[in-house]
């Protein structure tokens, strides 16, 4: 299990780390190496050129601005998890960040890396989803900003064109008062989610935000769900009903880890924990 | 073979394309010409000899390979040795003594009976020392204690005498 | 020394070594200038090879060679088939390179050799093979269907093997039984997973003539014969080291894998070093594998519960081949009794061939399968009768009084019949209710279920047959200069601590520190008669044989200090690295003993002068050694038991079952065990906890998957769940010690004890814990979240 051979690239401003994007359609971004290279020495992937942008200008760091916590492309996982600020303005964060792998992968991974490496089952691209965040793409044609949303396409696809860089994701400060819960189940601590839920419960807006990850082709909102509860009291009977009705959210196939059967009682159980805790916590 | 038999001309070492790489081992200043493809582990072991971290998957689960970058846990198997390029990286070789005689957490896990064939104890030490020499206190609960060993497998021992070897060795370092 | 070394505590000599990471595994040998080997691997379950193009891996820079079956010469054969029997006709073992046919993903097909391994595998993946896939059937019950494809013509139904063994007179019991219970239960298949992964290095110097394989084997002498006869070498000539090796688990014991016969083949051939350090995926796909079996297990009982007849039938997986004969399914038939009296018995399997990697023995070897499908129906017979898990046990194990207990028929793996030597059963179970305060436990459920916790019980009883021969070896030496003592065996350590235990043996016969007694095994220059590690063996097998060497160096020492110390033998004692007058100070160390013991006149250091000062240590007159005498402190011998000694235990847990989750939670665990004489209770209890983690990675976690190609899908750690310290509950071992009958040192093995009941405790406490669901039996594990949650939607 050793990587294919790479052109290696160490840019040290974003215009190179763009260029050298750009001038090789085989060319990937190198950010912490905690997806790619594993799959790389299991050789799934090989690319033809590796743009490691670890010293790249301007990368590095978290800044809290405009009620977005701005998330640098080489911020590493726990670097995010630890930052107290961060902790303050959304500590939904940290809740899931416990569940992402373990320590050594989270000192070295970055949280934008795990985002453009859009596993279905990762928490951080179910995160962004779930806080409605953005990520914003630099390529040749500039730079642009892309909803959650409208990033995750599928499993490992995203809108990222393959010349752009994701420079920055932008995660939202959770409303003043609003609760918050992440609920996940793993057969062994620090795998991918069998299932996630992340749920934020805005008690003034009459809102709760659901996503969850590990049911489906890539992270979901959970809309059905949220229109249950809506601007409705959360009864136990609403909450139970909004926690069934996630059930139709999970279209993964039976897996080794998991039938389809589980998986939906699975989801429908943490939803309903989710909602609840994120519900004590609101204020 | 016949000793009248010519040996096929090859190099002695990797034909691909080097980089340089500048990087600190151990406290020492160490630098070098590398395939860009060389994972960090197999630099450490085979370029430089330091063979106490051990390869166990090759894909970031087993833990086995586990050094210290820059102050931190990471996984040598998961990094380009040209990315280390710069960096401060510890091994386990770092860890006694200059005259061998082992560190509380070394000593922990002799008392402890805390390892078996060996492989993992490397990789172990690696991040528990990391958390051990951290400013961040440690969570020395039973589930605490679990949880920070978790990423790090170990196939001999059902890890209760490394949890015990972490108390004791926190105990220990305390006490210093 | 006034304390027994025997039974102590001890630290491990071999720790601060490790602990430095100054360990030396076989990829830490420095070989330079070493080549290093990729293989071609089928990616077929089964398929014809039409043509295998490797001009282009050859031609690639870096590659030193590229070899096919077409390019070994004595090499391409069929490799040995270990243990025959006459229940196999014509049993196939592998080729080192596939010759016609591939039968699994992952057979090795060529073999790449190159300036590193990066190279070789960026070359491994040019070769160009020409295949023709064919139908396979990879599902254990319709391989043996008429219609089903076969792995090997020569093989009807893909049976490799049928064998019924019969103990008793069972159909004169059965008809006689007021009831009968049956139970079909599955146990799928694993790997062992050791954290190294195999590794193969030889060097071949070709001036001395000299063969040099590190192997991280289990078996070195083995494979040292073996090589030396395929590759046509003095044996003499062959040297194989087993170094540091990173765990084995009975994986690391075959006669031979391709590697081990190619690598030392290329070496010779390229006159250069060669290395093939295999990685995780291939140690997936290319090493071997075991554990699926599934019984029909029928327990004919009185009304009392007192079970009179067994009757099991089992197929056995073995994979594409089965090089190691029926050893697996042997012994799963020869325990399928269990600890329980059951007098009259029928155990029939039949063998199967599937086109999946081959099985052979991980740690456990048939057992935990025996063991799940007769504890399971011991819980079903319990239930049917409306008694106690427990009580049904009560009045079928076998009795303190009733020992030994001959199962006449039935054949263990030594060929010997079953012979349950010693134990306390009833005692054990007494043990595990006091523990897990089973009388109150009902209860404590009861309460819990109020608060809506759902709390079971599990347990589960095992035997362990251990200490196979044929024989191992020991040779002892004092060192004359140092006075240190220098033991050699013919196995090897995979991190049992073989280094210590076999050091208290010696310590306490020879009177010096263990950390003074250092073991050098698993090289053939070191020691070269023995057979290998496996079967909980080693403690039993090589520790007796070194004891009795120990005895006669003791016997030796003694009787040189009695004449250096112009004593009587019988006033002298060795302790402290001397021996003593007794009630004196005066003494002679051990050094200066060995020193005079060997009659050679220089006086070279200063065990030689202190020999000076005394009187010599042997009286005779003549020739410096008289006739049969022999120089130092000396001597080899050989333990060969008469039969297998047997062990046992009984695990029980408390566990919690979320049915919102579908997760199981092990509260407690609590093993009570019995291996006889414990050496050393650290390490007797090291070995209980790695088993049970292991046995719990067997219960809910670890399953080898194939897709219906026979692909094998989780050949990594993301999806072959190998448990971390998360997963693995705290465990509470309380010992027994009931020694053995058999053998000088009274022990019996442990290696494998651990992981043999934890399937069926673990199934055992689920069932108990979603009994008011409705939610059924379990029979099969690996038991799973989703398994759970089928039960109670079925409910």
């Amino acid at each position: 299990m050793k990587p294919p051979l790479f052109e290696y690239c160490a840019p040290r401003t974003l215009k190179d780390a763009v260029a050298m994007l750009a001038g090789d359609p085989g060319a990937m971004v190198l950010a912490g190496g905690q997806s790619l290279i594993p799959a790389m020495n299991m050789r799934l992937a090989s690319p033809a050129r590796l743009v490691d942008i670890q010293h790249v200008d301007g990368l590095k760091g978290i800044s809290i601005e405009n009620g977005r916590i701005v998330v640098r492309a080489m911020t590493r996982h726990r670097e995010l998890e630890l930052d107290e600020a961060v902790f303050r303005a959304n500590p939904l964060i940290r809740e899931a960040m416990a569940h992402v792998a373990h320590v050594p992968i989270r000192n070295r991974g970055t949280v934008v890396g795990s985002i453009c490496h859009a596993d279905a089952a990762a928490e951080m691209p179910m995160v962004l989803l779930a806080t409605g965040g953005s990520v914003v793409p630099e390529g040749p044609r500039g730079r642009r900003e892309v909803a959650a949303q409208e990033f995750f396409q599928f499993h490992m696809t995203t809108t990222r064109e393959p010349d752009e860089i994701v420079v920055e994701a932008h995660f939202p400060v959770l409303p003043e008062g609003a609760g918050w819960a992440f609920e996940e189940f793993t057969r062994r601590h620090g795998d991918y989610a069998i299932a996630a839920v992340a749920a934020i419960v805005e008690p003034s807006a009459g809102r709760v935000s659901l996503a969850a990850c590990g049911v489906a082709s890539r992270p979901v909102r959970l809309e059905a769900s949220e229109q249950i509860l809506a601007g409705a009291e959360l009864t136990p009977e609403r909450i139970k009903a909004a926690a069934e009705a996630a059930t139709d959210a999970v279209s993964a196939p039976d897996d080794m880890h998991a039938t389809n059967a589980y998986r939906r009682h699975l989801l429908s159980a943490l939803v309903r924990r989710a909602v609840v805790k994120a519900a004590s916590r609101a204020k | 073979m016949n000793r009248g038999t010519i040996r096929p001309r090859l190099p002695a070492t990797s034909i691909d394309p080097k980089a340089a790489v500048a990087l600190t081992v151990n406290g020492e200043k160490v630098s070098a010409e590398v395939s860009v493809r060389m994972l960090l582990s197999d630099f450490l072991r085979h370029e430089l000899g330091l063979t106490g971290t051990h390869v166990g998957c090759e894909h970031g689960v087993c833990g086995a390979c586990t050094v210290m970058i820059d102050g931190v846990s990471a996984r040598s198997c998961l990094t380009f040795a040209v990315q280390a390029s710069g960096a401060e990286v510890r091994t386990i070789e770092s860890v006694a003594a200059e005259d061998g005689g082992l560190h509380p957490l070394q000593e922990a896990f002799r008392d402890c009976h805390a390892l078996q064939c060996g492989y993992c104890t490397p990789g172990m030490i690696m991040n528990i020392l990391s958390n051990l020499e951290s400013d961040r206190p440690m969570d020395l609960s039973e589930e605490g204690i679990r949880d920070m060993l978790s990423g790090n497998l170990c196939r001999c021992t059902g890890y209760q005498n490394i949890v015990a070897a972490v108390r004791q060795a926190a105990d220990a370092m305390a006490a210093r | 020394m006034s304390t027994r070394a025997f039974g102590a505590r001890v630290q491990r000599n071999i720790d601060p070594q490790l602990l430095r990471g100054e360990g030396s595994f076989v990829d830490d040998i420095p070989l330079a200038g070493a080549l290093h080997v990729a293989f071609v691997r089928s990616p077929f379950a089964r398929a014809r090879i039409n043509a295998i193009d490797i001009s282009a891996a050859a031609a690639h820079p870096g590659v030193a060679a590229v070899y096919t079956c077409d390019t070994i010469g004595e090499l391409d054969r069929e490799m040995p088939l270990l243990i025959p029997h006459p229940s196999m006709k014509d049993a196939r073992t592998q080729r080192p390179l596939a010759r016609g046919d591939a039968y699994y993903v992952g057979q090795t097909v060529a073999m790449v050799v190159a300036v590193d391994r990066y190279t070789a595998e960026d070359a491994a993946a040019l070769v160009d093979v020409d295949y023709d896939p064919l139908d396979v059937e990879i599902e254990l019950e319709k391989a043996i269907l008429d219609e089903a494809p076969l792995v090997h013509e020569t093989h009807p139904n893909n049976v490799a093997a049928h064998f019924v063994q019969v103990s008793g007179h069972p159909d004169k019991a059965i008809a006689g039984a007021e009831h009968v219970t049956r139970v079909k239960v599955r146990v799928d298949r694993s790997t062992a997973a050791p954290m190294e992964c195999r590794a193969v290095a030889a060097t071949f110097d070709r001036v001395t003539g000299e063969l040099t394989v590190w192997d991280g084997t289990q078996a070195p002498i083995s494979v040292r014969g073996g090589l030396a006869s395929i590759l046509k070498l003095d044996e003499d000539k062959v040297r194989v080291i087993a170094p540091h090796v990173g765990g084995g688990f009975g994986q690391k014991v075959l006669l031979f894998y391709p590697d081990e016969l190619l690598v030392p083949y290329a070496a010779m051939q390229l006159g250069r070093p060669v290395k093939y350090i295999e990685d995780r995926r291939e140690n997936f796909v290319g090493s071997s594998q075991e554990r699926t079996q599934i019984h029909t297990i029928e327990l004919y009982a009185k009304k009392t519960g007192e079970v009179v007849a067994l009757r099991d039938s089992f197929l056995h997986d073995t994979g594409a081949f089965i090089p190691y004969g029926i050893a697996i399914a042997q012994v799963a038939s020869t325990s399928i009794a269990g600890p329980y009296r059951i007098p009259n018995i029928w155990v029939e399997f039949t063998a199967v061939y599937t086109p999946t990697v081959p099985i052979t023995p991980y740690r456990g070897c048939g057992r935990p399968q025996a063991c799940f499908a007769i504890e399971r129906a011991m819980d079903q017979l319990a239930d049917e009768l409306g008694l106690d898990r427990f009580e049904i046990r009560r009045r079928n194990l076998i009795a303190d009084a009733e020992f030994p207990v001959l199962r006449d028929g039935l054949l263990f793996a030594d060929g010997l019949a079953v012979s349950l030597d010693s134990g306390q059963y009833g005692k054990a179970l007494e043990m595990l209710a006091e523990r897990l305060d089973v009388d109150n436990f009902a209860a404590e459920q009861e309460k819990a279920r109020r608060e809506g916790k759902h709390l079971g019980l599990g347990m589960a009883f095992y035997v362990e047959g251990t200490g196979l021969g044929p024989y191992e070896g020991g040779h002892i030496k004092i060192h004359p200069i140092t006075g240190k003592v220098y033991v050699n065996t013919g196995l090897t350590s995979q991190g049992q601590g073989h280094d210590t235990v076999f050091a208290q043996i010696v310590a306490d016969q020879l009177g010096v520190k263990v950390e003074d007694v250092i073991l050098v095994e698993g090289d053939t220059k070191a020691f070269d008669w023995g057979v290998a590690t496996f079967a909980s063996r080693a403690a039993v097998v090589s520790g007796n044989a070194i004891h009795k060497s120990a005895l006669i160096v003791r016997q030796k020492t003694l009787t040189a200090a009695a004449n250096m110390l112009e004593a009587d033998i019988g006033d002298i004692e060795l302790r402290d690295g001397a021996a003593w007058v007794k009630g004196t100070d005066r003494a002679v160390p051990l050094a200066a003993i060995a020193t005079a013991t060997n009659p050679l006149r220089y006086a070279f250091n200063e065990a030689a002068k202190a020999a000076t000062q005394f009187a010599p240590a042997s009286r005779h007159d003549g020739p410096a050694l008289a006739e049969g005498q022999h120089p130092g402190l000396e001597a080899t011998d050989y333990y060969s038991p008469a039969c297998a000694t047997w062990a046992y235990g009984v695990h029980g847990a408390i566990l919690e079952v979320d049915p919102e989750l579908c997760s199981v939670k092990v509260k407690r665990y609590v093993c009570i065990h019995d291996c006889g004489n414990m050496i050393n209770p650290m390490i007797v209890e090291g070995q209980v906890m790695g088993g049970i983690a292991q046995g719990i990675g067997g219960a809910m976690y670890e399953r080898i998957e194939f897709d219906s190609d026979g692909n094998l899908v989780n050949a990594n750690f993301v999806d072959f769940l190998v448990p971390y310290a998360t997963e693995v509950p705290q465990v509470e071992i309380l010992h027994l010690e009931t020694p053995s009958p058999l053998n000088p040192l009274g022990v019996k093995g442990v290696g494998e004890a651990g992981c043999i009941p934890v399937g069926a405790v673990i199934a055992s406490g689920v069932e108990d814990a979603l009994r008011p669901f409705g939610a059924g039996r379990f029979h099969q594990v690996p038991l799973t979240p989703s398994m759970i949650h089928a039960a109670l939607a079925a409910a």
